[in-house]
């Protein structure tokens, strides 16, 4: 039989993450610090409005790019939280989590050989959606003495004739690396001159602390050089109702509505009821969880630190992502041992970039009882490591 | 500080003072200075257990009882009220608006107990017109927690 299979395809590698997956899943009793999702349940009004919905018999497809009345409550928010207007009729796309968007953003804007800046370490879906747009991924390897963010310096060094697109992956996942205001304006002034186009994954941002979240589609000239991708995933706790959505300029969001129209038709009818109870009633919500996350933010950075690993201040997300290199191992080896010693699951950096190499995620959506209990376990690893290490001395 | 140290330990009033310090991001000296002046203040007013009595052997009968009064020249509600919540069996008491004056909520061990206490100790008494006796039959929820379910975190356990 032929191989029917495309090259494409096949030099695409599989998540990182999925193969640590497959060990985790067969230990029982391990406690896991390794989800990408808020703990909390989707907030009751939301829920309640996805069930009327149903009851309604609301059970029909929406219009391609989603609910009127969604997209017009998207648009009021961005305004309200961010200062950025979009026209509901044209400049935004409601699609299935932020996850479709990143991929139809891509497809919609690279040609084949089109350079795409993506700096790592960071979610894992930005480098395979690129190369199944046949884009040329250019890596950008974010550093721990920048905290992780782009600066301005890396992003000019990466930039070739052929760069067309920068990923901006901020709040991130899995540092927990925040752009401020003038990280954001340094970067801008480079794509302005350059004449680039940036995709700015915004999914963490009501997940900020300290400062609020400033998107760069908000700064002078950006917004139209800007396809700005959010969604209800981590800001109201709605991963499974898998609903997202992109807004930038009316001539990209329309050819993006093309991919959307012709692979999803649209967004899950139901998820579009919910999110519109999510936008106009859940800003409480939100301020409960950002709240609930940044004390336990706070707690698990004091803790690595108690224990001796070294961790920089993460102001965003709900990761911390400390450094193991001093026990010299590698991050595999690291959360796998953990795994096998203590039944406790993280995610080791290098699932998200080569870069993410010497660190590992640790997420602090668990409730501080979880939280306590799994450090516990990761200090007794710790500890062990250290008096190993002291006897080999 | 004060209302983020109450949202805290409204929840969780075991939490050491240590570990609330670090949730908060204050010193430890503040968040012991704070809590004694609102337990001064009698901002926080005690720090209580709840009980599903139901998941135990323990016998207990909690009855709501609305009660209508008359009160007296010089002595208002105020005074009523307190000859009503010094009762031990008497859980708490408020001062309503609408179609009576007080809920009273007492507990006893059975529902003859609660009758006879409605009965001898607060119909008699001087200003009270009327009392209209609801038992529990179930508690789903109280103080905000949600008793009838075990939650169970369904996430799997690593995701991306």
């Amino acid at each position: 039989m032929r191989n029917f299979l495309s090259d494409k395809v096949m030099q695409i590698q599989p998540s990182g993450i999925r193969k640590f997956f497959d060990i985790v899943s067969e230990m029982k009793d391990a406690i896991s610090l390794g989800v990408g999702e808020p703990d909390f349940d989707t907030p009751w009004h939301i829920r309640e409005e996805g069930i009327y919905s149903l009851e309604k018999g609301r059970t029909f497809y929406t219009s391609n790019a989603g609910l009127k009345e969604l997209k017009i409550e998207i648009c009021n928010y961005l305004k309200r939280k961010f200062e950025i207007e979009y026209s509901y009729e044209d400049e935004v796309l409601v699609t299935v989590g932020g996850s479709e968007a990143i991929d139809i953003a891509l497809r919609a804007v690279v040609n084949p050989k089109d350079e795409v800046i993506i700096p790592q370490p960071s979610y894992v879906s930005y480098l395979p959606c690129a190369v199944l747009a046949d884009a040329v991924p250019v890596i950008v390897k974010l550093k721990e003495e920048d905290e992780f963010r782009l600066t301005k310096q890396q992003l000019l060094d990466s930039i070739t004739e052929k760069t067309k697109v920068v990923i901006l992956p901020f709040p991130n996942n899995p540092t927990g690396a925040v752009m401020r205001k003038k990280d954001l304006e340094e970067i801008a002034q480079v794509i302005i001159e350059k004449d680039l186009l940036v995709i700015s994954d915004e999914i963490y941002s009501e997940l900020s602390y300290g400062e609020r979240h400033v998107s760069i589609a908000s700064l002078p000239g950006m917004k139209e050089r800007t396809i700005l991708i959010n969604g209800f995933s981590k800001s109201y706790a709605m991963t499974g109702w898998r609903l997202g959505y992109a807004t930038g300029p009316a001539e990209i969001i329309k050819q993006m509505l093309k991919i959307h129209q012709f692979a999803i038709m649209c967004a899950p009818t139901t998820s579009q009821y919910a999110a519109v109870s999510a936008l106009q009633n859940g800003d409480k919500d939100v301020e409960q969880m950002r709240e609930a996350y940044n004390q336990r933010r706070r707690y698990l950075v004091h803790a690595l630190r108690e224990m001796g690993m070294e961790c920089f201040e993460p102001f965003g997300a709900f990761y911390v992502f400390p450094s193991i290199k001093k026990f010299g191992m590698t991050s595999e080896e690291f959360a796998s041992r953990l795994l096998q010693e203590e039944k406790v699951a993280v995610v080791p950096g290098t699932a998200f970039g080569d870069c993410g190499e010497g660190f590992l995620r640790i997420s602090y959506a668990y409730s501080l009882e979880d939280l306590k209990k799994a450090l516990e376990r990761l200090e007794r690893f710790v500890k062990k490591l250290e008096i190993r290490a002291g006897v080999e001395n | 500080m004060r209302e983020k140290i109450l949202a805290v330990i409204e929840k969780n009033s075991r939490i050491n003072i240590k570990d609330l310090a670090i949730l908060l991001g204050e010193s430890e000296i503040d968040i012991v200075n704070e809590i004694a002046a609102m337990e001064k203040e009698k901002i926080i007013c005690g720090y209580h257990t709840l009980i599903n009595w139901d998941n135990t052997d323990e016998e207990k009968v909690n009855a709501l009882i609305e009660v209508k009064v008359t009160p007296q020249r010089g002595l208002g509600f105020d005074k009523i009220a307190e000859r009503i919540y010094n009762f031990p069996e008497v859980h708490a008491v408020y001062l309503m608006s609408g179609g009576f004056d007080f809920t009273v909520i007492i507990e006893e061990k059975t529902m003859k107990q609660v009758a006879q206490f409605v009965s001898e100790k607060l119909a008699p008494m001087d200003a009270i017109l009327s009392t209209a006796t609801h038992f529990v039959l179930k508690k789903y929820k109280d103080h905000g927690t949600i008793l009838v379910d075990m939650i169970k975190d369904e996430r799997m356990l690593v995701t991306p």
